[in-house]
């Protein structure tokens, strides 16, 4: 068995919410622990206020982590990161109109890294490596491409320029934040596709964030499934998917539209989707307030990983119950 | 050289766009002829503003077409002597003014917490610094009033407005991906701040400058119709003391006064049309929309 | 027995660019019945949402309707002089925007807002309109403590439900939603999805709805009509349309949705992009993406075809019926 790629281990991040003389913390992630293996997959679900998009932010260096260790590729990382690092492991992110600057040429990113991250090629190496990177993504002609603005292209076509301005410094770990909810449902499939191209032709893991299942189902190894800031349940995808052990992945899945599916008349819950926002919480699962299984004791500590099967995991009172 | 094309891109841009413009065009045009004036006074000046040569109180005449003063000066040599003072005050000032701004502004939003608070609170209080009593101690404690004294002043007073714009601004793009997305990859902070933020921060810039000559334009002049800028040297300010002082409009020698006043509007007009202009390169929505008619429209 | 409130008779709308007038909505006829709920479908740019505001008369320069008529229980809308139009806003047709952040004054509480609808329209006193007010937000499962909130002090999820809260102030006969849930998880997508299938059931309101994500609509709409390039290209009761789409491009909008259920496959979405709206090609739109296209499409102009209970606007599937 391969080193991972990354391991991550009791990450927490937290901010400082209100005013000047405030107290709140706003506990944006809590004592996170997961691990990401070579070319592989591994898709981190949750609605907004779940802490995906934050861990994404610690792992890209752009804010320090409050608590807990991350190692990458053996070696444990500081509070800032290393321009090595940042090129092995760079970030792709959700908006397409935000994430490009829009006065200056598409090439200008790409070829920014390169020159960054690729000290070893000559100035016209750079420029035929850009074009190759592009047209690996599924944009040609390369050159072509190359030589627009951002607002010459359609957000499909900018978020697969991100995927190659992450190819160019030669990752072994990419940082997806949500690289298709900002896409309409029939071009994220092409992107998908590109993801899923990466992993089994260049061998690059990615660490796919997302609130949709079914893409994470599409190309996704394994799943972590974030409530609040918490992992509360983590196994291969078809494991997760099909056999879900927490309530919360059980209320995600049952929500999911799938038209190909009769209208699930699951009842209406009086669920109303309110994610939590995690200020200064008290003891206890924090999906106590919504779960239909709440007991007396998950208010009171916060339950630990049950071990379900070698590969999956959950945290929840209930299955100690049934075991 | 890459900054160069950059440059060169971006007034490449303005060009085309100011074509398209009447009103910035005519800004233009305007500020051009009298960067010409500045450049060249003596082409237009026919006789040496201060000699004191000629008929006082003469009438329009082709030798005189303004007239003249009382002291028997040559208002129109006067008047485009007079150019050279107020442009170069209102351009100085303007650059002066904006570089502060931009420093100032743009370390405050991209730095954030304790540097950001101190610099907005010292903005805050230079914005309500009043500047006539300003100069007025400073000129009476130095004894003097040359022109570079007053752009002290100027720019002193001038810049904070334009450092809170370019400060919201800079706050509102700082969160965009793209900057977030440039220190991922490894840039450093400057380089962040010098080739991703401030490019698409141009179109405020250029209008904190206009709006800064503009300022200084009026501000100039009005300090030295009161006679604190120096009363010997040529420029608008000064013709308008001399004629209040010698009350020109009522003893019959109204251009004396009118000649200096609506050039100093026309300054500060070009700023305001071409600042117009900016106006709606910064804004897309507010562009006239122009239209190609096409073959199939017409059948 | 047909009674349909909203009718179109080849509406047609133009974006005035600098490369020529761009066509975004051609010729489009539509019946809506009273009660009913119609799904718009399509990509981005298809120009659903320039319908949608066309209809509602909210176009503004550089867009214009150029052709065809708006009629609305049997008045044309577009004949009305502003304020004739104004009889009809928000009291028979009512609008739902995309992003409620943007639609909702931020400085503005939320009672004030809804105050604000009922004193332009109508002449309540004071306590009439906070009976009123209360009223629609426990509606939308709202507590009405929120009429003096901030918008941003809610979630997401029931900013949107204030917005549709406030879209039946006044009982309309219609309401028209532009992407509603597109800045929602999944969680809450279901959510408001059922509350204004409920609430239409309880009162009756025909619906038309614009989305780019047909399996939010799946399980609540009536009919769907699929968009492309200004055109619907296929109309129909809404599980007609999945269950057998005839349009090639309807077929390969099913095909690019990864499914959470069922064997996972390879998918590949539709290839090439939209066409360019200014210099509308001849022929059928769509001819230049179609896997199945013939000569004749690339000159002859397909005309949408009732064929049973669906229309189609398709050279192959009128030949394949002919036989």
């Amino acid at each position: 068995m391969s080193e991972p790629v990354l391991k991550v281990e009791r990450l927490s991040r937290q901010f400082r919410v209100g005013g000047f003389r405030s107290r709140g913390q706003l506990h944006a992630t809590d004592d996170v622990t997961f691990e990401v293996a070579p070319s592989e997959i591994v898709a981190l679900v949750g609605e907004s206020g779940s802490g995906k998009s934050t861990i994404a932010r610690v792992l890209g260096g752009l804010y320090p982590p409050t608590s807990g260790k991350i190692v990458f590729e053996g070696k444990t990382l500081g509070r800032t990161l290393s321009r090595a690092v940042r090129g092995r492991m760079p970030m792709v992110f959700q908006d397409p109109f935000g994430s490009i600057n829009p006065v200056l040429r598409v090439r200008h990113s790409i070829l920014r890294t390169l020159k960054l991250h690729r000290p070893d090629l000559s100035k016209s190496a750079r420029f035929d490596e850009a074009v190759a990177l592009v047209e690996r993504v599924g944009l040609s002609p390369g050159e072509e491409v190359l030589r627009r603005y951002p607002h010459e292209l359609s957000g499909g076509q900018r978020q697969r320029l991100g995927f190659a301005q992450a190819l160019a410094s030669r990752p072994s770990l990419i940082l997806a934040d949500e690289p298709v909810s900002m896409l309409d449902v029939s071009i994220r499939i092409g992107l998908l596709n590109v993801m899923k191209g990466l992993r089994d032709d260049e061998g690059v893991s990615l660490l796919y964030i997302t609130h949709d299942l079914a893409s994470a189902r599409y190309v996704a190894d394994r799943m972590i499934v974030l409530y609040a800031g918490r992992i509360v349940e983590e196994g291969t995808t078809e494991e997760v998917i099909a056999t879900p052990q927490h309530p919360y992945t059980k209320l995600l899945i049952s929500t999911a539209p799938d038209p190909r599916l009769p209208f699930a008349t699951s009842g209406q819950s009086d669920d109303l989707g309110e994610p939590p926002k995690v200020i200064n919480p008290g003891p206890g699962c924090r999906f106590a307030a919504r779960c239909p299984l709440a007991m007396e004791k998950c208010r009171l500590d916060t339950p630990a990983m049950t071990q379900l099967s070698p590969t999956h995991r959950a945290a929840c009172y209930a299955l100690d119950l049934e075991a | 050289m890459k900054p160069l094309s950059l440059v060169g891109r971006s007034l490449g841009s303005v060009y085309r766009f100011l074509r398209r413009d009447k009103k910035a065009m005519v800004g233009a045009i305007i500020l051009f002829v009298l960067l010409v004036i500045t450049a060249f006074p003596n082409w237009f000046t026919p006789d040496n503003p201060a000699a004191e040569i000629y008929t006082p109180g003469a009438g329009l005449s082709w030798a005189h077409p303004l007239g003249t003063t009382s002291f028997g000066q040559d208002v129109f040599s006067q008047l485009m002597a007079g150019t050279r003072q107020s442009v170069m005050i209102a351009l100085i000032v303007g650059f002066l003014s904006t570089f502060i701004s931009v420093a100032i502004g743009i370390t405050a939003a991209y730095t954030g917490g304790l540097v950001d608070d101190f610099l907005s609170l010292f903005t805050d209080v230079v914005l309500v610094i009043p500047t006539f009593p300003l100069i007025i101690v400073i000129t009476a404690y130095l004894k003097s009033a040359s022109f570079w004294l007053m752009v002290l002043v100027l720019v002193i007073t001038g810049w904070s407005y334009g450092a809170r714009q370019l400060r919201v601004q800079a706050l509102s793009l700082r969160n965009r991906d793209y900057l977030l997305a440039a220190k991922a990859r490894g840039e450093s902070s400057w380089y962040v701040i010098c080739v991703e933020l401030i490019p698409p921060m141009t179109s405020l810039i250029v209008a904190n400058f206009l709006s800064s000559a503009l300022y200084a334009v009026l501000t100039a002049a009005g300090l030295q119709f009161v006679g604190l800028g120096n009363i010997n040297t040529e420029s608008w300010g000064t013709m308008l003391y001399w004629a209040q002082n010698n009350e020109a409009l009522s003893i019959g020698m109204p251009l004396w006064a009118l000649a200096p006043g609506i050039a100093i509007a026309v300054l500060g007009s070009s700023f305001a049309l071409l600042n117009y202009a900016f106006d709606e390169i910064a804004n897309p929505a507010l562009r006239p929309v122009t239209t190609k008619r096409s073959k199939k429209a017409l059948a | 027995m047909s009674n349909p409130i909203l009718q179109l008779h080849d509406l047609r709308v133009e974006y005035d660019t600098a490369a020529g007038p761009a066509l975004a909505v051609d010729d489009v006829s539509l019946k809506l019945e009273q009660g009913e709920f119609l799904a718009i479908v399509g990509e981005s740019g298809c120009g659903k949402s320039t319908l949608l505001f066309a209809i509602a008369q909210l176009l503004t320069s550089p867009a214009h309707t150029t052709g065809g008529s708006v009629v609305f229980d049997g008045v044309d809308l577009t004949s009305l002089t502003p304020e004739a139009l104004r009889a009809y806003r928000w009291r028979d047709i009512s609008v739902v925007m995309q992003s409620a952040m943007n639609a909702l004054n931020p400085t503005v509480t939320i009672g004030a807002q809804l105050a604000d609808a009922c004193e332009a329209h109508t002449d309540w006193d004071h306590a009439r309109i906070a009976k009123r007010s209360a009223e629609v937000l426990s509606m939308v499962s709202i507590d009405a403590v929120h009429l003096k909130s901030y918008p941003f002090q809610l979630s997401g999820g029931m900013r949107q439900r204030a917005m549709i809260a406030m879209a039946l102030l006044l009982e309309p006969r219609l309401v028209i939603m532009d992407e509603p849930t597109s800045a929602l998880d999944v969680v809450a997508q279901k959510t408001l999805m059922q509350q204004v299938e409920t609430l239409r059931r309880e009162l009756g309101f025909s619906v038309l709805f614009v989305t780019h994500d047909m399996s939010v609509v799946s399980h609540f709409s009536d009919r769907l009509a699929v968009m492309y390039a200004g055109q619907i290209v296929e109309l129909g009761t809404t599980r007609e349309v999945f269950d057998h789409p005839m349009h090639p491009y309807s077929q390969g909008l099913m095909e690019a949705f990864p499914s959470l259920f069922g064997e996972k496959r390879d998918l590949t979405g539709i290839a090439g992009n939209p066409p360019s709206l200014v210099d509308v090609p001849p022929g059928c739109l769509f001819a230049p993406r179609c896997p199945h296209v013939m000569d004749e499409c690339h000159t002859v102009r397909p005309e949408l075809v009732q064929i049973g209970p669906h229309a189609v606007r398709c050279h192959l599937v009128n030949k394949l019926e002919r036989r």
